[in-house]
């Protein structure tokens, strides 16, 4: 697939908010005033700006209002609605901490839930598609969600919750690694079902439709980068996990903390650059680019 | 919504014959040429005359080499296009219900003014079946030219889609796959048609023929080799006597 920088901006950053935006809900840390304000403005500024960022690639931004509509079956459509819904809520619980110095623990725990929610509807767009055999696992949203979860809790200064959280977040991103594999192989499909042609023998693509490239070989069929592979998934593994995990081992230090979180911030892109760069779609079988 | 239907009333769809099929592209052509000045926002090119073209087709012809275990490989042309799958990923995935799959003939199709071109149809979509216009930003995808197949004022031969009518092999064939008594219905059960990546449980309504076995060489290339054999291989006699002479001068 194409790492579109606009979709690996916003799933980046918008999960990061909305992790924070979980935190902050649960009133973990429990802040009030100009602090509570800061926190609040930096996990909305990540979220929104993450969720502004994925307009970026619509062909249309214009009509986006109209993506709110289509929640019965479109995992797109139900992410913008429980994206918007939990601003909403996580916003009028900020008035309290805020503004009246008052926790409203209810609110707080419906718009963690409505945050976290959102971060799940993101990660099934990319999960539900059988079309990506490596995405096409329940180990997608759980990506999604420990990343996110691990991200907040470092935003929101929670140093054993984040030593607790970034581990368990590295462990599924290797098992994730681990296990996808070998989902095109073991997806089953090949040029010889895409043909329908492969109880007849060896199938080879002999020739193109066209000398030159298309929208389908541009968005879906980028090989660019493969062969790199594995090193950027050390440093990013590296980025996102080991150097934060490192950092806050260390006696606490805002410079400390702040590094840590700008490690991760940098190794989830990268993250999320192979995320999109190592996944198969199987079109490419026809053109055969697998 | 973009709720897939139950079911619908008729299952139009085409059958593509590999057998026939030469592979000479005219269905691409007559696609474009139909289609970007009828239906829906035009089918754009980018850089047509520069170094790198580049735009939008609903249908493209691949060609693939199939080598059998024993015998030679076959060539075989291959044209692609949307299959109006019973159960089209692409139409649920859509978030504004732009996509659509009709109920009276079971039409996958794309309401343009709705689109936002987000591009998750094309991505849900393992045929590649969708192609996001460059310069409309909206998604486009063959619409078995539904402005050609019920059009009075087009004579009545030339109510089917541009590919079949313009198809010099006869190698497209179009009509109602939920009807067993139909033409084409008949054809895949004659011909053993097929369903392209049935894993991926899309029940596409579109269907290929499989290509017929081609006439074999066995032992002989031609009736008259024995008749051509070459009469003497080793030379005996004068003649044997000469070559050797001939060979030592």
């Amino acid at each position: 697939m194409h790492p579109a920088p606009s979709v690996i901006i916003f799933t980046t950053l918008s999960g990061l908010g909305f992790g924070l935006l979980v935190f902050l809900g649960l009133g973990v840390p429990d802040v009030s005033g100009w602090v509570a304000f800061v926190f609040f403005a930096i996990a909305y500024g990540l979220a929104v700006g993450g969720l502004l960022a994925s307009t970026f690639h619509l062909g249309h931004p214009e009509r986006a209002w109209k993506a709110f509509s289509q929640w019965r079956t479109s995992w797109l459509s139900r992410e913008g609605c429980t994206a918007v819904a939990a601003l909403l809520v996580m916003g009028l619980y900020a008035i309290g901490p805020v503004f009246l110095g008052q926790r409203w623990g209810l609110l707080g725990w419906l718009g963690a839930a409505l945050s976290l929610g959102t971060v799940f509807t993101t990660s099934m767009i990319y999960a539900q598609l059988r079309s990506i055999p490596r995405w096409n696992t329940w180990l997608t949203p759980v990506l999604f969600l420990s990343l996110s979860l691990a991200g907040g809790a470092l935003l929101s200064g929670q140093i054993s919750l984040a030593l607790v959280l970034l581990t368990l977040a590295a462990l599924v991103q290797l098992a994730w690694w681990k296990i996808t594999d070998g989902a095109l192989a073991r997806s089953g499909t090949d040029l010889g079902t895409a043909t329908g042609l492969g109880t007849r023998g060896a199938v080879r693509a002999f020739e193109p439709p066209h000398t030159g490239s298309n929208y389908l070989l541009r968005e879906f069929v980028h090989v660019v980068g493969r062969k790199h592979a594995q090193k950027l998934r050390l440093i990013a593994f590296g980025l996102a996990f080991a150097v934060p995990l490192a950092l806050l081992l260390l006696p606490f230090s805002h410079v400390f903390a702040l590094l840590a979180v700008l490690s991760h911030v940098a190794g989830v892109v990268a993250s999320r650059w192979l995320f999109f760069a190592q996944a198969e779609h199987v079109v490419g079988l026809y053109y055969g680019k697998r | 919504m973009t709720d897939l239907p139950e079911k619908t009333d008729r299952k139009m769809g085409l059958v593509i014959d590999l057998d026939t099929c030469v592979g000479c592209h005219a269905c691409v052509i007559s696609c474009k040429g139909w289609n970007t000045e009828n239906y829906g926002a035009p089918l754009s090119d980018q850089n047509p005359y520069g170094a790198d073209p580049s735009g939008t087709f609903l249908n493209r012809v691949h060609s693939y080499e199939v080598q059998p275990e024993q015998g030679a490989a076959q060539l075989i042309h291959f044209p692609k296009s949307c299959l109006h799958c019973e159960d089209a990923p692409c139409v649920t995935v859509c978030p504004t219900g732009a996509s659509y799959k009709r109920v009276e003939d079971g039409i996958v199709l794309v309401n343009e003014s709705d689109c936002i071109g987000c591009g998750l149809c094309a991505w849900s979509c393992p045929y590649g079946a969708r192609e996001l216009d460059l310069a409309e930003g909206v998604m486009k995808k063959c619409t078995l030219c539904v402005d050609r197949i019920y059009n009075d004022n087009l004579p009545e031969v030339d109510r089917v889609p541009s590919c079949v009518r313009t198809c010099p092999a006869g190698a497209r064939h179009f009509g109602d796959l939920g009807d067993p008594g139909s033409a084409v219905s008949k054809l895949v059960a004659e011909r053993g048609g097929m369903d392209l990546m049935p894993e991926m449980g899309t029940k596409p309504v579109n269907k290929y023929l499989p290509p017929r076995p081609k006439d074999r060489i066995d032992d002989q290339i031609d009736i008259l080799a024995p008749l051509l054999a070459p009469v003497a291989e080793e030379p005996k006699g004068f003649i044997a006597w000469l070559d050797k002479a001939l060979e030592k001068l």
